[in-house]
């Protein structure tokens, strides 16, 4: 899932404070997975924001309102009519459901209260961890399934680094060495030969680096409204 | 009394709502500034419970569970003191400040223990003056008797 985490108050009331009426615009997907988003936390910052609106003087009214999915157009439809009593909206989703609001209500203002961190996973209660960076050519299996990619800090892709210590990264005592991960779960699975195999450099292409990416099933798109339909 | 603090202490069932019966019993003074909301457990309290009794103007809040590891349900006042962390720190981030809120920890058995820190709050919040989003005293009470409905109902909840 994509975790997020949530801004600090007075960077959201500084971006709302001139405005008069301003929806908060929860996400009832990831986020509210992650705790970030979802119904409870657009009440708790909803409760913030006007207090700390009116500690500052800003007469500007918050109103609450959560959605099942921010990044699919579709969902939006429940929450359209409300929009135009609003002159503002603070989106609690990730960067993906700031920007669909952002298209399909062309002359609000939308805002993030959120900064997007990840795509990873719930390691324990309270705590979430990367690991995936969405490189676009996944190479898991050549890996034991430990990304190296996401999860070395070096992204290195033929062992590691000498700062590999007891299982650990240079980077943080708590962070582990990928490739120790690797090196553990390929003995585990008795394929430690496939690494004597030079492992080919990374095609960064189909990465970020390459522009913004489109995933398209010409199968799936309805005629006059896929790409090439 | 217009200007007399308004302070809500809420009480676990099992441990600081019973002393605060104690002290009551013991015919122990402590200032009419604290009203007292019973819960079935601290754990019950969540962060926008706290902060939406803040933005309707009350002065401050304590939160009053068992001692460590006497919880009831097990560890309902460990969450419920990490939970009222995170609102102390939106109470800074709003401006309020976090003195507002304190967690308190006490057995049943401990009636002038609930006066001295009902007591404490009380001096504190006088110290810190009114909230600066303080209304006037009837509305806020109003609002005192909003919130103890929804801890009644979440008593009754509870116990269904």
């Amino acid at each position: 899932m994509i975790v997020a985490d949530r801004k600090k108050i007075p960077e959201i009331r500084d971006m709302i404070r001139s405005h008069k009426r301003v929806l908060l615009v929860g996400c009832g997907t990831c986020v509210t997975v992650c705790l970030a988003g979802g119904e409870r936390e657009v009440g708790i910052l909803g409760s913030a924001l006007r207090m700390s609106l009116k500690l500052a003087g800003c007469t500007v009214a918050v109103d609450e309102y959560t959605i099942e999915r921010q990044c699919e157009d579709a969902f939006i439809d429940a929450l359209a009519p409300r929009v135009k009593e609003y002159d503002a909206i603070v989106s609690l989703g990730c960067g993906a459901g700031v920007q669909t609001l952002a298209e399909r209500f062309p002359t609000t203002p939308v805002y993030p209260g959120l900064n997007t961190q990840f795509i990873g996973i719930l390691e324990s209660q309270g705590v979430w961890t990367e690991k995936c960076l969405g490189c676009g050519h996944c190479r898991l299996g050549e890996f034991a399934g430990v990304c190296p990619i996401t999860r070395c800090a070096k992204r290195l892709l033929n062992g590691p680094c000498g700062g590999s210590r007891e299982g650990k990264c240079e980077i943080h005592a708590d962070t582990e060495c990928a490739w120790q991960r690797i090196y553990d779960r390929a003995k585990a699975l008795g394929i430690l030969a496939k690494f004597d195999a030079i492992a080919q450099p990374h095609d960064w292409s189909t990465g970020i680096d390459g522009g913004p990416r489109k995933v398209i099933r010409e199968d799936q798109c309805i005629a006059g409204m896929g790409p090439k339909a | 009394m217009e200007s007399e603090p308004i302070i809500l202490a809420l009480c676990c069932h099992y441990c600081a709502y019973a002393a605060a019966d104690m002290a009551g019993s013991m015919r122990l003074q402590y200032p009419s500034s604290v009203r007292v909301l019973r819960f079935p457990c601290t754990g019950k309290i969540e962060v926008n419970y706290v902060l939406s009794a803040f933005e309707r103007g009350i002065d401050g809040i304590m939160v009053a569970g068992c001692l460590e590891g006497g919880c009831h349900y097990l560890e309902g006042n460990l969450r419920a003191r990490r939970r009222i962390e995170r609102a102390q720190q939106f109470l800074d981030e709003i401006g309020l400040g976090a003195g507002r809120l304190e967690m308190f920890n006490l057995s049943s058995a401990e009636g002038p223990r609930f006066a001295e820190i009902a007591t404490e709050m009380h001096e504190r919040i006088v110290k810190l003056g009114p909230s600066p989003l303080r209304r006037e005293r009837a509305a806020v009470m109003a609002g005192v008797e909003k919130i103890a409905q929804e801890s009644l109902a979440a008593l009754a909840g509870e116990t269904k």
